[in-house]
């Protein structure tokens, strides 16, 4: 998957080297996140797992990370670029703090920030491959907005990526609606979460349910969702198959 | 005795004379752009110095036959004018006190701030010329944050002062860079536990218990002499400060005042952070019943 696009670096001759300078694919990759709004603030889940290709091979990473003390950020795609935002917000938090004149980065903030960085590299031919997912809470505002890889960002009452967006996002179309209560939000979620975990083939049964109010972030301790495996179709799947081995 | 202030002396020589001052001297300037502007420089520079620097004192380049460069000590009596700057070691962490002269009724209280955050962990208090106390808490903060940025830990405070002093001692180098004309502070709280530096325009930096700049330095010194410092807690070191700095203020002087104060110590999560409002306001009014309770005797 490799693009040979001419950049105008000056030297073509260096284009080579340039080439393997700019992210071509990812590596280690996080799956789905999926957030919504609540009546408190936000909530966002994702599970903990890091695959390698098509190997599950890092199963306590934790994807979703406070920013400040009004933002949640969750990001799934490329572990490493997620790491390298997470520098470049603490930076911009830390200088936000320096100041000290009252004034404190809200989500709003935030997410623009990374839309103009997401959008910036993707223009360079060089993007973070992630999608992000920023929520939060200020002064008693919600907040929940996406940014791809490619720079394309919204704001709405639930967001989701990757698997998500087609497994999950369905079924919170018909049943978010506005004021859900912690529990409920928390059940919700559980019910998307599971069905990737079905679904989705570098989902794993651990996860990890992220809060974030107006007091603050608070971000569970990971657990497992209960499943079920007993369908009649999967007690001996191959009884159908002739010649199998 | 009047300088000649008209006469411009051919480049590359050097006048000293006996008699008279003569400012228009030190050329070193080899580039014959650069000479052209000096000796217009040196129709428009000052004439009045006092007796100590007498034509060794144009240049911060420039050593006396004594051996010290004037221009640094200049620079270190723009400090002396600046409000007192006092920066204490206590055993659980760093308290800095600044007296903010108010230059003017206008100005909006909590402004012009002199203690600045240079990273979570440390704190830089000015004294001196504002603007550049500005430029050294840039470069403090640039150079923790590329520190943090190489090493991935937060900046340990010997580090961070040794980079801030030899930032200040290259400006008495060249030149054509003049020294800052400030002082600073520099508290922070790292894995060797709390720690206090002073960094002077010469750049020199040495660690202390208990450091002060500004006017009220002697006094300041001595009253932190008095203090047990290895006893004391950052809470009950907020109050001394404000008491030290309530006392050397020279109401004569300087009528008004504004108390800023910032600490880094467990209570603060060994962050430095202004002190909290209330315990600010409990210092104030203890230090000012102390002032009461002196003025009575």
């Amino acid at each position: 998957m490799t693009f040979t696009i001419p950049i105008d670096n000056g030297d073509a001759l260096k284009n080579a080297e340039t080439d393997s300078q700019r992210t071509l694919y990812p590596y280690v990759t996080g799956t789905s996140i999926v957030a919504i709004k609540y009546k408190d603030g936000v909530l966002m889940a994702s599970d903990m797992g890091g695959s390698y290709g098509s190997t599950l091979r890092y199963k306590n990473i934790e994807r979703v990370k406070a920013i400040g003390k009004h933002s949640l950020l969750g990001a799934s795609g490329e572990i490493s670029d997620f790491q390298e935002i997470l520098r470049y917000l603490d930076e911009l938090v830390l200088n936000d703090n320096m100041w000290d004149d009252g004034n404190s980065l809200g989500p709003k903030e935030v997410h623009n920030y990374l839309t103009r960085v997401m959008y910036n590299r993707r223009n360079k031919f060089n993007p973070l491959w992630n999608t992000l997912v920023l929520g939060g809470v200020k002064n008693g505002q919600s907040y929940l907005g996406m940014v791809s890889m490619i720079g394309v960002s919204f704001e709405d009452n639930h967001v989701a990526t990757g698997f998500g967006n087609h497994l999950a996002r369905p079924i919170l179309r018909d049943e978010w609606h506005a004021d859900l209560s912690f529990e409920d939000g928390v059940k919700l979620l559980e019910k998307c979460m599971r069905v990737l975990l079905y679904r989705d083939r570098s989902a794993i049964n651990k996860l990890q349910i992220a809060k974030i109010t107006e007091e603050g972030v608070t971000v569970s301790q990971p657990y497992s969702l209960k499943t079920f495996w007993e369908f009649q179709a999967f007690h001996n799947p191959t009884a159908g198959a002739q010649g199998s081995w | 005795v009047k300088p000649n202030s008209n006469r411009i002396d051919p480049p590359g020589s050097f006048k000293i004379s006996d008699n008279f001052r003569s400012y228009s001297g030190l050329r070193r300037k080899k580039n014959p752009i650069l000479r052209s502007l000096g000796e217009k420089e040196s129709k428009q520079q000052s004439k009045k110095m006092s007796s100590i620097g007498t034509g060794y004192d144009l240049s911060v380049t420039t050593f006396s036959p004594d051996g010290r460069v004037f221009q640094i000590e200049y620079a270190a009596k723009a400090v002396d004018n600046s409000g007192t700057v006092v920066g204490i070691k206590c055993k659980d962490g760093i308290v800095m006190g600044v007296e903010k002269l108010i230059a003017s009724k206008m100005m909006l209280p909590g402004s012009n701030r002199r203690i600045h955050s240079v990273h979570r962990h440390a704190g830089m208090a000015v004294a001196g010329l504002a603007a550049d106390g500005r430029q050294i808490v840039a470069r403090a903060k640039s150079e923790a944050r590329s520190y943090e940025s190489v090493y991935g830990d937060a900046v340990p405070v010997k580090e961070l002062s040794e980079r801030v002093a030899s930032y200040v001692h290259l400006c008495t180098l060249y030149w054509w860079l003049r020294p800052f004309g400030c002082g600073v502070i520099l508290g922070g709280y790292d894995k060797d536990g709390p720690q206090l530096y002073m960094i002077e325009p010469s750049g020199i930096s040495y660690r202390y218990f208990g450091a002060a700049i500004g006017k009220g330095k002697q006094a300041a010194k001595t009253e932190i002499e008095k203090l047990k410092l290895s006893e004391m807690t950052c809470k009950e070191g907020v109050i001394e400060v404000a008491k030290i700095i309530y006392k050397l203020h020279d109401e004569a002087k300087d009528k008004a005042f504004e108390l800023e104060m910032s600490w880094i110590c467990e209570e603060s999560k060994r962050e430095h952070q202004k002190v909290p409002d209330d315990l600010l306001e409990e210092a104030k009014t203890a230090a000012k019943t102390a002032l009461e309770e002196m003025d009575a005797d």
